[in-house]
């Protein structure tokens, strides 16, 4: 799976990376390595896109859940360089966990991955503030490039920047550019491709009392600089490289000095502010056409409206809903047809186990994963487009008052809305939450939501118990059990969302604060690389997980202990000979003997005295099995296991299970019980897909594991409370 | 000391959550020192002149213009419950 090789020209470069690979062969050591850091709405992605193309990697940073994204671009027809893409920071001090993967790369200088220079975009029509971040990073003495991005932006609102003056001021060369039109990248490359020097100017020197304590730590550490030095001050209990020995000398120090690194770290804010503003007085200036309502505001005024703003919303939900439900169905079905006819074509020219294991486990497994890709790309689509144009910062500031009750975030709005076509793709999309704690309870209830898998659950039961009959001449009563279906996992997913609230401690403080962005079309390049990257993702790390479960399930199913399976197939044959029985109907005997007696009927049977309070059979033991590879498998299983045969209709299994008798001569399946099962499917958390996109979103089987044991843990509850007292 | 851990404000102090939409203010301190750290990177540096752009329609969170029409923020209430004003 991993030699898929993505080949692209780049506009520019004019010759693909692979063929400079073989040309050149790069030496180990060679590859230059720049960071990219910058405000969030900097630009910053739009920058990395242009810079790599679909040359991209995501990997992981040890410890946190921020996607580690490098990729290569070629700097000058001989030189390629490293890129990474840091996440978006307004400081170098971190806030969250996932913003210390920043300092954690440019503390440590002996580090095979410090950075050769870092690339820092600048918002031109918004320099002061992310001229802090810029004066931090030089004060640091890291070689540095100003990419003074969305010049265009500036000049709309009057912003005259003189490029050369500021490069004067600041010491470092700056590049005017607009990444997301491609415009300033030649420049940039140029410069990217010289011998960069450290910065020469100093924006903020530590106060006297402070020097002491910091030459101190300077000394010890051998660092390069004071500033530096002051950053070990205040961070070392989180620096990780760190021995513990030599954190406890830097605390040792800080109690003697009395530093005090709140206070400094906001004093050192002001000042800096208090320099960049001397410093643009000869840079920016500002011919402000007064004062045509800026056009953000006048589309805010119906986007956010008290009326409108809810009606439009939900009208981009219930679009995406659509998407991902309805119109990703048909590129689903064609690869859900193509898996099944390479099976068809593989099976009928070999035969064996192994080969079974291809087909069944892993080939199944394969479609298992590949089925999802259409659902992610249309929800990612959809999502690329809003973050992109600045709606979703409209989304989050319309939600949040509601959604912060239940512990969650204003854009868990998206996540939840989509779990209701599908979990997985839903799950990927809470990384648009920034804050840990909302993010985690988003991605643990997420799956309660009724999902379209667990639709032909719902269909082949509800059709089994509940009459078809009007309620209030216009409704079906039908219909309304299966809205209370969608109704209970919501209110589940909700009043799990308050619970964890108050369960889940956090030391990481959370803010709401964020920058409103302005109005922008979407850049479809960015759009197509998100749905790549997202995709790929999905592909290679959940992918791993599903095809492994997959042929587990496969060999649980096909095998059983000792001769057991033999026998009873033998067995059935004879049985239904005896019985005369049809060719079609002997095999569909064979394999509901085969099933079973295989592992997983085996699992049934010693499941049946756990299960047997829910008013559970073996049968039904077996189906909670297999249903882990997608729940929609139950209707399968179960037809198996009735001898109806893996591709009857709903209304066959209906009828088949109907005439089902428990011990009594009494009819199996009454509303009671139905509706026990019916309730174990709401809450039960069988499903490996969203179990291994939990594990990759997560970065850990923590949660993953959380989610299985305690949804599972509530549809038993559940299903015992429906049918202890139903019956 | 433009950022007080001090004792809670007096009544008389004005916060940017007491302004009215379409009103301003010029920031005078910060009284959340945590918080503060978050609002100074953020721009919001004593000084600065502030405007309450637009409430969400239930109220909270809110938007604010920061200087002279340069960058719009969004924040809850409570927290913009802490940036003060000068009188």
């Amino acid at each position: 799976m991993g030699s898929v090789d993505v080949t692209i020209k780049r506009a520019g470069a004019g010759i693909s990376a692979a063929t400079l690979e073989t040309a050149s062969p790069r030496l180990p050591g060679t590859l230059t390595r720049i960071a990219l850091i910058g405000n969030p709405n900097s630009g910053k992605s739009s920058l990395f896109n242009q810079l790599t193309g679909l040359n991209q990697k995501v990997g992981n940073f040890p410890g946190v859940t921020v996607d580690r994204k490098t990729g290569v671009a070629q700097i000058t027809p001989l030189l390629r360089a490293e890129i990474i893409d840091l996440p978006g920071t307004y400081s170098l001090y971190p806030k969250s966990l996932d913003e210390r993967v920043i300092t954690d790369l440019l503390y440590d200088q002996t580090s095979a991955q410090y950075p050769d220079f870092v690339v820092v975009t600048a918002d031109a029509s918004n320099l002061r503030r992310n001229l802090l971040l810029f004066t931090q990073l030089a004060d640091l003495g890291l070689p540095a490039v100003l990419a003074l991005n969305m010049m265009d932006t500036a000049e709309q609102h009057g912003i005259k920047i003189d490029v050369a003056a500021l490069q004067q001021e600041v010491g470092v060369p700056v590049i005017p550019m607009n990444a997301r039109k491609g415009i300033g990248i030649a420049a940039l490359k140029i410069v990217m491709g010289q011998q960069l020097a450290p910065p020469t100017v100093r924006f903020y020197e530590p106060t006297e009392e402070l020097l002491p304590m910091i030459r101190q730590i300077r000394y010890y550490f051998n660092l390069h600089n004071d500033y530096l030095a002051l950053h070990y001050a205040h961070q070392y209990q989180r620096i990780n490289f760190l021995t513990a020995d030599e954190q406890a000398y830097i605390g040792e120090l800080v109690q003697q000095y009395g530093f005090e690194p709140t206070a400094q770290q906001a004093q050192e804010t002001i000042d800096r502010y208090a320099r960049i503003n001397e410093l643009l007085l000869n840079v920016v200036e500002v011919t402000r056409t007064e004062e045509a309502e800026p056009y953000s505001n006048r589309i805010d005024r119906v986007l956010t409206h008290k009326v409108w703003g809810y009606l439009i919303f939900f009208g981009v939900l219930f679009l995406m809903f659509q998407a991902v439900f309805a119109w990703a169905s048909y590129p689903m079905e064609l690869i859900d047809e193509g898996v099944a006819w390479i099976n068809q074509l593989v099976q009928s020219n070999f035969e064996g186990p192994l080969i079974s294991l291809l087909t069944e486990g892993v080939l199944a497994g394969l479609g298992g994963v590949l089925i999802f890709i259409p659902q992610i790309s249309l929800l990612f689509a959809f999502i690329a487009v809003l973050e992109e144009t600045g709606y979703m910062a409209r989304v989050t500031f319309m939600m949040d008052r509601i959604m912060r009750k239940f512990g969650l975030n204003g854009k868990s709005v998206v996540p939840l809305i989509s779990g209701v076509a599908c979990a997985v793709p839903a799950i990927m999309s809470a990384r648009t939450i920034e804050n840990w704690k909302d993010r985690i309870i988003t991605i643990f209830v997420t799956p309660l939501m009724s999902c379209s898998a667990r639709i032909p659950v719902y269909t082949v039961l509800i059709g089994l118990v509940v009459p078809d009959v009007p309620v209030l001449g216009i409704f079906n009563l039908r219909g309304i059990a299966l809205m209370g279906l969608y109704l209970l996992g919501f209110f589940a997913a909700i009043l799990s969302a308050l619970a964890m609230k108050f369960l889940l401690k956090t030391r990481e403080r959370s803010y709401f604060i964020m920058e409103f962005p302005v109005y922008r079309w979407p850049r479809w390049k960015n759009v197509g690389i998100t749905i790549v990257e997202k995709v790929k993702t999905f592909v290679f790390q959940a992918g791993k997980v599903i095809v492994a479960i997959s042929v587990i399930l496969w060999v649980l199913a096909s095998y059983g202990p000792g001769d057991q399976l033999a026998q009873a197939e033998t067995q059935a044959r004879t049985t239904a000979t005896q019985q005369q029985l049809s060719p079609e109907e002997t095999e569909n005997a064979v394999a509901s003997a085969k099933l079973e007696n295989s592992y997983a009927g085996t699992i049934g049977h010693l499941l049946e005295p756990g299960i047997r309070p829910l008013g559970f059979d073996w049968k039904i033991g077996i189906s909670l099995i297999t249903s882990f590879a997608a729940r929609e498998v139950f209707v399968g299983t179960i037809s198996t296991i009735y001898s109806v045969g893996q591709d009857a209709d709903t209304r066959t299994i209906q009828q088949k299970l109907a005439t089902a008798r428990d011990s009594q001569g009494q009819p199996f399946f009454t509303p009671v019980r139905a509706l026990s099962l019916l309730v174990f499917y709401v809450f039960a958390m069988q499903c490996m897909s969203t179990l291994a996109v939990t594990y990759r979103e997560t970065k850990g089987w923590k949660w993953p594991i959380l989610q299985a044991v305690y949804m599972t843990g509530l549809a038993y509850a559940a299903s015992l409370l429906v049918y202890q007292l139903g019956s | 000391m433009p950022v007080s851990s001090a004792s809670a404000p007096t009544s008389t102090a004005r916060s940017v959550k007491d302004l009215r939409v379409g009103e301003s203010g010029t920031i005078c301190c910060l009284n959340d020192p945590e918080m503060a750290l978050k609002l100074l990177e953020m721009g919001c540096i004593p000084g600065t002149q502030v405007r309450l752009n637009s409430k969400a329609p239930l109220g909270c969170p809110v938007t604010l213009v920061l200087g002279n029409g340069d960058y719009t923020l969004s924040l809850r209430v409570s927290e913009a419950a802490t940036i003060m004003l000068r009188d």
